[in-house]
């Protein structure tokens, strides 16, 4: 029964996550696919996201140093990044990719860099906040990692 | 295929444990769609390589029912991977992306996806895909069993020939290759008519395509009414409806070829031996996926129009289609360059590498776009001829989905590629990208075929640089282009299945493409290069090669002007069974309307 607190704080989390633009309903689509056997279903992926964009991230710094920028590649790394991105429902790190590619067809070198800079913004915020909740989430117990939308 | 193999649970409780093969390069992606597919109850395989799909598939055609891929990848381009399994092993398979960029959608459907799905995908959509299993199980059932009434004519329409109904003649029927010519009668897309399905279908065996393009070539691609070659070909029980579509589907070829004909070049010498499964194809005698192309009218429209301006005839698969895509106007077929007046360009330049095995094709592939380059312009996805699977001649298309470019890669993927090494002159063209007109180069060549389509790109100038290296391939689609033509049947099937041929629109260019056709088919088929559509060729482009093509020599060698169309089989369909060798032999007619076309064609193909 202690857990209600922590459970609601939880869900106070995660409902603050959704109402700030952060996830998206994609997010509940993770959540549905919880159960006894994937109960930590959702960290799983998300962990396998931060892990795997890292390396986008990298790529994409290192491709906006080079001179001139090529776009078609800033494009195609974005598009993969877009779209793991996409698949967790990080809703905002999303909306910055959208806009990055739409600079890049444009050829807005300018706009790119400023848009990448806003993206890791975003992107480590809401690294930062899905750790804090996963943690919570972990401390009450498997079953309720993330409180499954009904 | 596969749901009579799940074993004893699975027949009954389909789609309850269907196998499904999930490849995506990004983890987290196929991760999420593996967990998604398991709780729809299916049996999951995943792999991040599409080399090692591949390869599993190959290992077991059998092992599998379905295949959903990720359109980027590293190693393999996703549309690549399409045409193969459709080739190979005739899957369905459903695309996966986080980009619905219709062209990219299009592209998908002329390189014979079943369906395209959006990332993120949802478990709703996951739970329906089993239906694209049952129903291709069906039509295969369909198809071998209507052989023997003579079509009631589904289409009679549009005299050129329901392309619809051709459509199927897919590529399942292999083993009904038979030949026999009596009684044939070709399977009309399930969405064409009602009826279709039941109509005993055509099978355009070797011999009974040899005779089509025998008597394409003797009329002039521009004179080749369905009428008069019905007459030329003096075959019992072969109706105009019947001739009409093939003739559709051939047009689609040549233009698909001009475009592979790089790329297959190679494929075609491999390719070789014209099995009657090539044949089967899909009536597609070289006119390439109609089905592909159009899918739908708007396909058909799209088709051409997604042919980026690059004429690339969306997917060269059918190497008809290519061969007689990129004949749009008979006369301006110049391999050259397939200028791309349209935007779309990548593709086109894609095609320009293509120059399907002759010189000629690669005019085919221009053609189809010139003629639809406006149309494909829009589109330009369609025509990514650039696809052209050929693994690695197909670099020529890199495409980036331009319509060209894609169809191109198809080719070179496939054996069809064969078309003589050329095949990669679609590389060239990814270069380009925006240049479709690149395709113009398709023109097939005889014998170095791609090389010259390498020069065909001429249209966009990027083309031409990147042709210009990857001309030196492109000219070696020797004829062998008829191997482009083999586009993996899968490809030629799946489209047709769907999308009812917008043959219509064939159609109106067909006439054009006659000529241009014929002048493919000579070319193509130089060595026997039985266009085997690298299913992406669908040079789904809009036939209407017609005018526009002038196909530009732009540097390069275009030698392809000469449409030295494989020659050999005649049998552009680029949509030969994976089977191996499916480059039928068939495409000598296809050469002949190749080189008719070069000829004619010597103007540039303006894509």
């Amino acid at each position: 029964m202690e857990r209600n607190p922590m459970r609601r704080q939880l869900a106070s989390m995660r409902k603050s996550l959704f109402d700030q633009g952060y996830l998206d309903e994609q997010f509940m689509e993770l959540e549905q696919l919880l159960d006894d056997a994937n109960p930590n279903f959702v960290e799983e992926v998300v962990t396998l996201y931060y892990r795997d964009s890292a390396r986008l991230i990298l790529n994409l710094d290192r491709a906006l140093e080079r001179r001139p920028l090529d776009f078609s590649k800033l494009d195609g790394l974005m598009h993969q990044f877009k779209g793991s991105s996409s698949s967790i429902g990080a809703k905002k790190v999303k909306a910055e990719s959208t806009l990055f590619r739409e600079y890049c067809k444009s050829g807005n070198a300018e706009g790119c860099m400023r848009t990448f800079q806003q993206l890791k913004k975003e992107y480590a915020t809401l690294r930062k906040k899905l750790e804090t909740y996963f943690q919570l989430a972990r401390q009450i117990g498997p079953m309720e990692s993330a409180n499954r939308p009904k | 295929m596969t749901v009579e193999q799940i074993g004893s649970e699975g027949k009954d409780q389909f789609p309850i444990g269907m196998r499904v093969l999930a490849v995506d390069d990004d983890p987290t992606c196929l991760l999420l769609l593996g967990t998604l597919l398991r709780r729809c109850q299916y049996h999951v395989t995943t792999t991040s390589q599409a080399k090692t799909a591949l390869k599993m598939l190959r290992e077991n055609k059998n092992k599998f029912d379905l295949v959903i891929s990720d359109v980027h990848m590293p190693d393999m381009d996703g549309f690549k991977l399409l045409e193969h399994v459709g080739l190979e092993m005739d899957l369905p398979v459903i695309m996966l992306s986080a980009n619905g960029d219709t062209k990219l959608v299009m592209k998908g459907i002329t390189h014979g996806a079943c369906d395209y799905l959006l990332k993120p995908v949802r478990i709703e959509e996951l739970q329906n895909i089993w239906q694209h299993v049952v129903r291709r199980k069906k039509k295969d059932r369909c198809n071998s069993g209507s052989k023997d009434k003579p079509h009631p004519d589904s289409g009679e329409a549009v005299g050129i020939g329901n392309v619809d109904n051709n459509g199927k003649l897919n590529k399942k029927r292999k083993d009904q290759n038979e030949d026999e010519d009596d009684e044939r009668d070709e399977n009309g897309h399930d969405n064409e008519d009602p009826s279709a399905q039941k109509k005993p279908r055509v099978v355009w065996s070797v011999e009974l395509h040899r005779k089509f393009v025998a008597a394409v070539n003797q009329l002039g691609i521009d004179k080749a009414v369905p009428k008069k070659i019905l007459e030329l070909m003096n075959v019992e029980k072969l109706t105009r409806e019947n001739v009409a579509s093939h003739l559709q589907k051939f047009r689609l070829y040549l233009k698909r070829i001009s475009c592979v004909a790089n790329q297959q070049a190679n494929m075609a010498a491999a390719l070789g031996t014209a099995d009657s499964a090539y044949l089967r194809m899909g009536s597609l005698n070289g006119l390439g996926n109609f089905h592909t192309l159009a899918g739908s009218d708007q396909l058909h429209n799209a088709a051409f129009r997604s042919f980026p301006p690059s004429g690339v005839l969306g997917r060269l698969n059918t190497p008809a289609g290519l061969g007689i895509r990129g004949l749009p106007s008979p006369g301006t077929i110049q391999l050259g360059h397939v200028q791309n007046s349209g935007n779309p360009t990548n593709d086109l330049s894609k095609l320009q590498s293509f120059v399907p095995g002759n010189h000629n094709t690669n005019i085919l592939q221009g053609m189809p776009m010139s003629l639809e380059l406006d149309r494909l312009q829009h589109n330009k996805s369609v025509g990514h001829i650039g696809e052209l699977p050929t693994t690695d001649s197909t670099t020529v298309f890199p495409g980036s989905g331009n319509l060209v470019d894609a169809r191109i890669t198809g080719f070179s993927n496939n054996p069809l590629l064969g078309v003589t090494s050329n095949s990669l002159m679609l590389e060239g063209s990814s270069q380009q990208a925006t240049s479709h007109t690149s395709v113009s180069a398709i023109g097939f060549q005889n014998g170095n075929a791609l090389s010259d389509f390498t020069s065909i790109a001429p249209a966009s100038n990027q083309l031409q640089d990147s042709k210009a290296g990857s001309q030196g391939q492109a000219s070696p689609i020797n004829c062998n282009a008829g191997q482009i033509i083999r586009s993996a049947p899968q490809e030629w099937n799946a489209p047709r299945k769907d999308a009812p041929y917008q043959s219509h629109a064939l159609i109106n260019s067909s006439i054009p493409i006659n000529s241009a056709m014929i002048q493919l088919g000579q070319c193509l088929d130089r060595n026997n290069s039985i266009f085997h559509r690298t299913t992406d060729l669908d040079l789904v482009g809009p036939l209407n090669f017609v005018d526009p093509l002038s196909i530009k020599h732009g540097e390069g060698d275009n030698s392809i002007m000469e449409p030295s169309v494989i020659e050999k089989e005649g049998y552009l369909m680029f949509q030969p069974r994976p089977h191996g060798s499916h480059v039928p032999d068939n495409i000598g007619s296809l050469e002949d309307l190749a080189s008719a076309m070069m000829k004619q064609a010597d103007a540039t193909v303006i894509l």
